[in-house]
């Protein structure tokens, strides 16, 4: 007979099991069992304490985002898994894979209101991929292999597994799965139909105004290659969605930058122009199409994507493709001809050059203004060879427009659920992944504000994190949308913030604030010449709009537009 | 895909039989504000799969999306849109009428009419079972409210394809419209767990 082990202990080892050296938590009574299982054993697993288990969660998406692998993130029972949600709801709107352990009041307690009792299995259904309670010990070793099976294959996301005390100090002969029974659960990496190939291939051939737009699935696949391989044999141009942001090289001459609210123009005019349109790995959502009804209104839709729900759920499809990427772009290659398209590049280079002439940048000001930051950023990181972590607003957008991104996974962002506050911890657990890597927090003066009590998960990790909080003094982006929507009636915008550096000198993290112009450089540089983490306040002009933009419910074609300079 | 014609469909599922999996499966349809107009849940012939039968109105459109993002559901093993097969569809209802010596007879009647049965009586009402489609369940509801309906029950529709069992729980059935062949996901990362033995048994719908 093998030796009992009790769940605490099958908890570490079953990580162990899965590759996993580091978790991101806060503990509480409902883990405890768990969490002195880890210290009595020694386990070779590094717990980050953070301050709230948002954090924690962002910090498991961060770490997953980096670097591909699972996430993981352990709370206690109650607040604790409540405060869980916003990090797991931003992790499953962007299909992220991470897997949450939370502690559960013991089987006996369960429905009798006790303390730090939260029905979490209830509450996070919506908001993962799957979830399990566990009553019983003997189904925990199972549980914890599907979570991690689940979180990872098909379509990444979210894992939950709550466990109740009692099973944490309960003992039993443990050895680790090494098959999952998910009858229910084909995870299946699908070749496509070739006569569906053949059909695309045909459609792509035959087009005169041909786009293909790449999302984070196709990174995901590592199908970035193939897809610069595809876009170069026939001459296509290659819009992104904001996740898909860094699957093909900004810089590229067939790169036409990201599409939707706040795309650039020449982008939502190709893809509102286009005869066909190659969607791959996107889902096409509402902050990319516009209003549903009039996206892409001339083209005939391919989309391939892996989750057969995709399909159709937002857009008419002509060709739906149930498939993987990589082996889509594998199968599409050789069938797909040379071609050269040059009077649809042609009038994509018309309207690239419109939008060059009415950039920000082409304007004759003193003013700081936060596109200034990050094309200086871009330019001080080496062209971009770093990670940014951005939070939510207009420095996001900002951000994904002038930051011109040319690496996979250098753009960490929360793009479907628009999480505030996602920036700064999940840049640690970036880190966490990544400790090599030149790791960039950029997140607005209120959003920065929603998790900046992790800046102290920052000194006690001794991580090099920089941080540009981009200060406008607003919510900016809700000030905007006030701006153009509500007549100037700023309610509830103008922001009382601290002093930036001071907060930051608090936590011993070095810092400067930025006024001007001039300046913008020389401080980054000196960000990056400190050794350890360091803070900018980059204190800019204040009512700078982002534009283009589109009204919510609005077609991409009904772009509002920054003026030419001369009609200025 | 029409998206305009609202019809009414017929799905049933194959769910693994495990707690709060009719959470899941009810909690799917609220969020998408989708209205079932009558769902039930029960053994299958597979011990540890339920079956569950469900219909809906809606567009081809809003079907589709319902049945894949439940096929999505980790415990649900398979979906069948069996709206246009020749199906068995049956309801159950139980139907408390009142009744004195002059209106039973009258009653027992219609009973005998629409195939149902009595299974019980006392002086002032009869429980009525009837077993039908259930545009002749509602028929005969409508007959015995003249008569004063104290109480009724109804199951719901339950379905059943006519003709050799392709739909067994041992049979996958594709749902999706879905132009791929599966091959097991090897999982990119390491510890890729895939003891999965599932793919058998002809499954051709895509999962992700
Ligand atoms: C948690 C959360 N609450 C509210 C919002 C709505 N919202 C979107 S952008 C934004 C303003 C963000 O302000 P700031 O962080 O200063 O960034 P800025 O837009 O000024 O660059 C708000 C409030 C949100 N996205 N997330
Ligand atoms: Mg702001």
């Amino acid at each position: 007979m093998s030796e009992l082990k009790t769940g605490g202990q099958i908890i570490w080892e079953s990580l162990i099991h899965e590759g996993v050296d580091v978790v991101f938590g806060l503990p509480g009574g409902a883990i405890l069992p768990t969490y002195d299982d880890l210290y009595k054993y020694n386990y070779p697993i590094h717990h980050v304490l953070v301050t709230h288990e948002q954090g924690a969660a962002h910090m498991a998406d961060g770490y997953a985002r980096a670097t591909g692998r699972v996430g993981v993130c352990i709370a206690t029972s109650g607040p604790g898994a409540t405060n869980l949600v916003t990090g797991l709801g931003t992790a499953y709107m962007d299909s992220t894979p991470l897997v949450a352990i939370t502690g559960q009041v013991s089987k006996s307690l369960l429905g009798r209101d006790g303390f730090q009792e939260a029905d979490i299995r209830a509450i996070s259904m919506p908001v993962t991929k799957h979830n399990y309670l566990i009553t019983d010990i003997r189904d925990l070793p199972d549980a914890l292999k599907e979570a991690f099976y689940i979180a990872r294959t098909g379509r990444p996301g979210p894992v939950l597994v709550d466990i109740c005390k009692c099973v944490q100090q309960a003992s039993m002969e443990f050895t680790y799965p090494t098959t999952v029974n998910l009858p229910g659960y084909r995870p299946n990496r699908l070749t496509p139909d070739p006569d569906v190939i053949d059909r695309v291939a045909q459609l792509l051939n035959e087009a005169q105004r041909p786009v293909i737009i790449a999302g984070q699935g196709v990174s995901m696949a590592g199908a970035e290659a193939e897809l610069r391989q595809m876009a170069e044999k026939a001459n296509i141009p290659v819009a992104t969605s904001l996740l898909g942001v860094g699957t093909f090289p900004a810089t590229h001459p067939l790169s036409i930058s990201w599409g939707g609210m706040h795309g650039e123009a020449y982008c939502n005019y190709a893809l509102q122009e286009c005869d066909v349109l190659f969607a791959i790995g996107a889902r096409l959502d509402d902050r990319l199409t516009g209003a549903f009804s009039t996206f892409a209104p001339k083209a005939r839709i391919i989309h391939v994507d892996l989750d057969p729900a995709e399909m159709g759920k937002n857009l008419i499809i002509d060709t739906p493709v149930v498939a993987d990427a990589l082996l889509t772009l594998r199968a599409l290659l050789p069938q797909v001809e040379s071609n050269e398209h040059p009077a649809w590049l042609g009038q994509i280079n018309e309207w690239r050059t419109d939008t060059t002439e009415r950039d920000i940048l082409a304007q004759e000001t003193d003013e700081l203004v936060a596109p200034y930051v990050m094309r200086q950023l871009w330019h001080a990181t080496n062209q971009g060879n770093c990670t940014v972590v951005s939070d939510v607003g207009q420095h996001q957008m900002w951000e994904a427009q002038y930051f011109y991104h040319t690496k996979p996974r250098s753009l960490l962002t929360s793009g479907g659920l628009g999480t505030m506050g996602y920036a700064l911890p999940a840049a640690i657990g970036a880190q966490m992944g990544k400790p090599q890597e030149e790791m960039w927090v950029i997140a607005g003066d209120g959003g920065f504000q929603m998790t900046m009590p992790e800046l102290s998960t920052v000194m006690q990790e001794r991580l090099p994190i920089k941080i540009a909080i981009i200060n406008n003094g607003y919510l900016g982006m809700v000030r905007q949308w006030q701006d153009v929507f509500y007549n100037k009636r700023y309610v509830g915008t103008p922001l009382f913030n601290p002093d930036f550096v001071k907060i930051a000198a608090a936590y011993g993290i070095p810092g400067r604030a930025v006024t001007s112009k001039e300046d913008v450089f020389d401080a980054i540089r000196q960000a990056q010449n400190i050794p350890g983490p360091y803070l900018l306040d980059f204190q800019v002009e204040e009512f700078t709009n982002v534009y283009p933009m589109v009204a919510p419910g609005k077609s991409n074609a009904d772009m509002i537009r920054r003026g030419r300079p001369v009609e200025n | 895909m029409t998206d305009t014609q609202t019809q009414q469909h017929t799905i049933i599922a194959w769910l693994e039989d495990k707690p709060s999996v009719l959470n899941r499966v009810t909690g799917l349809f609220s969020r998408r504000n989708f209205n079932i107009e009558s769902l039930t849940v029960g053994h299958s012939e597979a011990k540890g799969i339920s079956r569950m039968t469900f219909v809906a109105s809606g567009t081809e459109r809003d079907l589709q999306q319902v049945e894949t993002q439940l096929d999505k559901l980790i415990n649900v093993i398979h979906i069948a849109n069996v709206t246009q097969e020749p199906t068995v569809i049956r309801e159950m209802a139980l139907i408390k009428v009142t009744t004195n010596s002059q209106t039973r007879g009258e009653i027992m009647q219609l009973v005998s009419i629409y195939h149902a049965s009595v299974v019980d009586v006392d002086m002032t009402s009869l429980i009525i079972q009837i077993v039908a489609p259930e545009d002749r369940v509602d028929s005969l509801i409508q007959l015995l409210d003249q008569y004063g309906i104290e109480e009724m029950v109804r199951t719901g529709q339950v379905a059943m394809v006519r003709g050799s069992s392709r739909h067994g729980h041992s049979h996958g059935v594709a749902t999706v419209a879905a132009n791929g062949h599966a091959t097991p996901d090897n999982g990119q990362n390491a510890n890729g767990a895939n003891g999965h033995t599932e793919n058998a048994n002809g499954v051709n719908g895509a999962r992700a």
